[in-house]
């Protein structure tokens, strides 16, 4: 009889006995799926092939001599003349070859030497008959002594005269040079840093922000009635739509009126000066009562006037750098890229005028929004407030369901009304009623978590995708380069940063949120006092990171056509250019492991 | 004039960190908070400035409904309470003036203020708060190469800039030794009797509520249980405050 004990001891036997056979099954499955071929590993044709390619990729094609042909002549006589033949004295210091016998008949077997000769060199043997054609005869191969030995079968030319034997060597002369391969592996692997630098500058720039959108502790306590939400969704459509239209208008009127570059510079100044002077008006520093209505509209009023102002002279500004850069390019001569750059820089900021301006009316319609909708959450009678939100809510979410409706048939190209407006709007509409109905309008709705889980959502979904398939859509776009890469992997980037930097945001101490929250500042002003100090350290310390992971990633990235030094690997792969391949191998090996060793450091420095 | 009505808070999660709280601070008054750790202070005191949502009660401050307010008309009743913590809790990457100036937050236009501007009026406010509690020297210092005492001074000098009328202080001593301790108090008594604010002060040690406190109130498990004068915790009431095996230290 098993006491208790004992059986369990059994039991667990047994177990442990079918985990390690299931182990066994899992790894021979493997083995079949990964093909593993232990046959080939130690097939003497395979062996052969990796032991060349290693070879070639020991020999990184990078120097290169200038070389000279040195020729070693020596007389012979073919056949041996009755009298003899003794051969020339020769200068012992120099290369000489020494025969033996001194003269033969065709066809016999000669023992050829040679002494002085470049070490470790080789080069044909041939013999010169008179007619100066060259007969080769074998190859030498020079000892590391400078000598070497070789027998060699005589031709069948007899003749009267004094016919040669001659050693023809390559010898190095000078000092090493870059080869080509090692020059184009130079400027690829800058423009592979550069790629790397770009796309980590952008990836920053955006990945900042939109990581606190992705924090949770920032966004938890982000809440607003339904009525809010719903002025929201219909506000923040329009108000895209009129910035968009606005930058539209100044662009048009800047360029109808053509101004010289003198009235652009005077409008670029004269533009943010009259912002700040009725900036400061309109928006005191300490106000301690509500100002009257009149006041307010005429501030509001002041502010739209000035800021498109300040706008106009944006566009000065931009078209001021355009010229500027113009101006430049062609009196800089080798350094004209720097005018190319202002120019770029110009044009940079004409293209983000219409997404700046579409973000502030858009951040501005949405805090009136908010304002609004709490006001008639929090201060109107239930009744009213209810029927509002009701009406509101409803045409809200019917409008949202027909733009994301119009958003998918911009994909599938679906152009049926039907589908496109009735059913969207019907949905919207019903889900909208339902919702207004069930909640009471100061009901606060957690917004923020709702933002927080899409973003994320978002962000995981792009950065699951790697930088070399997002290559592929942006070489569509702006063709085959490192344009192409440093789009791709700032894509990446913005994905891969926002999840570091949100987690960072995160983890920072709640007692200085809760102090700067205490004394009622609101909640940008929470994040800029509280929350941006303790995370200035990791955020430079995961942009280093990052840049180091994206100087890696362009190494590769040209594979798809990203430019970079992967594009020229991936040539010298297929052409099997070992050597050249492994010059550039090199260069990766060194750059990735300066910029670990710099970014260390520098992580040290700042954190 | 504070009046705390039927205050309960339920944490999510189910733990009740407050059952059914009730009582008045007349203006102007020291009151002390005691009980053990975890017996529902800085619960109580966060709800007051609603750093913590109460779950059920209310909280009026001369005639304004705290627990009604929307969350923009919260900004205009914080900044009048001032608050002091354990831990400080100050910006330790930020100079010790940007700390203090913090206070401004919730006066100041924030558009300013996100771009680090303050008024020529602020800095001289805040140059002259840290001179009262005798750190002027260290305005332009990082707040993290100040000593513990040194760092509850600068949360004093921010709570002081919001000129508050009333002063929330979470057991404000009990990261610092018993000298600082006495120094740290002597400001907010200071305060209290100079600039007449109302100072709610959660404590530890009873000899701290005897030497500063106008009047005492006690929590035990959520549970106000002793609302009297400092002299009246008699050895009964210390035993019904902080449990049977509880003993007195100092």
């Amino acid at each position: 009889m098993f006491t208790n004990k004992k059986y369990r001891a059994i039991l667990r036997s047994i177990g442990v006995g079918l985990a390690v056979l299931f182990a066994l099954v899992v790894y021979a499955y493997g083995f079949q799926v990964t093909k593993v071929n232990l046959e080939e590993t130690r097939s003497p044709r395979r062996q052969e092939q990796l032991v060349r390619i290693l070879r070639a990729l020991a020999r990184p094609d990078i120097f290169t001599y200038d070389k000279i042909e040195v020729r070693v002549e020596q007389p012979i006589m073919v056949p041996c003349p009755a009298e003899g033949f003794v051969p020339p004295s020769v200068d012992p210091d120099e290369p000489y070859l020494v025969v033996e016998p001194s003269c033969a008949a065709p066809g016999e077997t000669v023992t050829i030497s040679g002494f002085n000769f470049e070490p470790n060199t080789r080069g044909p043997i041939a013999f010169i008959p008179p007619s100066e054609v060259t007969l080769q005869l074998g190859t030498m191969e020079v000892d590391a002594n400078g000598q070497f030995r070789v027998e060699v079968k005589l031709p069948k030319r007899s003749e009267e005269v004094v016919q040669y034997i001659r050693a023809t060597t390559r010898e190095n002369v000078g000092p090493p040079k870059l080869t080509k391969t090692a020059l184009d592996t130079w400027e690829k692997i800058v423009e592979t840093i550069f790629l790397a630098l770009l796309a980590t500058t952008i990836g920053t720039i955006l990945g900042v922000p939109l990581s606190f959108f992705a924090a949770k502790n920032i966004m938890r306590d982000v809440k607003s009635p339904l009525i809010s939400i719903a002025l929201n969704i219909l506000s923040i459509p329009v108000a895209i739509l009129i910035g968009i239209n606005i930058t539209k208008v100044i662009n048009d009127l800047t360029t109808r009126f053509v101004f010289s570059g003198w009235g652009e510079l005077v409008g670029f100044i004269l533009g943010p000066l009259l912002f700040v002077l009725v900036f400061r008006w309109a928006v005191p520093a300490v106000e301690d009562q509500s100002p009257t209505l009149g006041l307010r509209v005429a501030r509001v009023a002041s502010l739209l006037l000035s800021s498109t102002l300040l706008v106009t002279s944006l566009k000065f500004l931009s078209n001021l750098t355009i010229r500027a850069g113009d101006f430049l390019m062609p009196r800089l001569g080798g350094w004209s890229f720097i005018g190319k750059f202002v120019r770029d820089l110009g044009d940079i900021l004409g293209m983000l005028l219409v997404v700046l301006v579409a973000a502030a009316i858009a951040g501005i319609f949405s805090n009136i929004a908010d304002r609004i909708g709490k006001k008639i959450a929090y201060k109107l009678p239930v009744i009213p407030a209810k029927v509002i939100t009701m009406v509101i809510t409803t045409t809200a979410f019917a409008s949202l369901l027909i733009l994301i409706m119009a958003g998918i048939n911009w994909f599938y190209q679906l152009n049926n009304p039907v589908v496109l407006y009735w059913y969207p709007g019907g949905i919207g509409a019903l889900l909208g009623l339902a919702t207004s109905i069930k909640l009471a309008p100061k009901d606060d709705l957690p917004v923020g978590i709702v933002i927080y889980y899409v973003s994320r959502t978002i962000w995981n979904g792009l950065r699951s995708i790697e930088a070399l398939v997002w290559v592929i859509v942006f070489v569509v776009w702006v063709g085959i380069g490192p344009f192409a890469g440093v789009l791709a992997l700032s894509l990446h980037t913005i994905a891969a940063l926002t999840k570091l930097y949100s987690e960072q945001v995160e983890s920072i101490m709640p007692g200085p949120l809760e102090a700067i929250t205490a004394t009622g500042a609101n909640r940008l002003q929470t994040i800029v006092y509280a929350v941006i100090p303790q995370i200035i350290p990791p955020y430079i310390s995961f942009t280093m990171y990052r840049w180091d992971i994206n100087v890696r990633m362009s190494t590769i990235i040209g594979f798809a056509g990203g430019g970079g030094i992967g594009f020229l690997l991936y040539q010298n792969i297929n052409l099997l250019n070992y050597r050249a391949a492994s010059a550039q191998m090199l260069a990766i090996a060194i750059v990735v492991a300066a910029m670990d060793y710099l970014s260390s450091k520098m992580r040290e420095k700042f954190v | 004039m504070l009046i705390v009505k039927n205050l309960s808070k339920i944490y999510e999660g189910g733990v009740q960190a407050l059952y059914d709280v009730s009582f008045e601070v007349p203006k102007g008054q020291f009151l002390a908070v005691i009980g053990l750790s975890g017996s529902g202070k800085s619960t109580l005191l966060r709800c007051i400035n609603r750093l913590i949502e109460p779950t059920a009660g209310k909280i009026i401050w001369d005639g304004v409904d705290i627990t009604a307010a929307t969350q923009d008309e919260m900004r205009y009743i914080r900044r009048k309470i001032g608050m002091v913590f354990q831990h400080f809790n100050l910006v330790l990457r930020s100079k010790v003036i940007t700390n203090v100036l913090a206070g401004r937050l919730g006066y100041v236009n924030p558009a300013w203020s996100l771009i680090n501007r303050f008024s020529k009026e602020d800095i001289q406010m805040a140059m002259k708060q840290l001179e009262r509690v005798g750190i002027a020297d260290k305005a332009n210092h990082r707040a993290d190469e100040l000593s513990g005492g040194q760092q509850q001074r600068v949360g004093i000098a921010r709570a002081m800039m919001q000129q508050p009328e009333m002063i929330l202080a979470d057991e404000p001593v009990a990261s610092l030794d018993p000298v600082l301790a006495h120094s740290i108090m002597q400001y907010l008594e200071n305060i209290n009797k100079e600039d007449g604010v109302t100072v709610l002060c959660s404590l530890h040690f009873l000899d701290l509520v005897h030497r500063y406190a106008d009047r005492v109130i006690a929590l035990n498990e959520g549970r106000l249980v002793f609302d009297g004068l400092p002299e009246e915790i008699n050895d009964q009431k210390f035993k019904e405050i902080y449990g049977k095996d509880a003993e007195r230290v100092g």
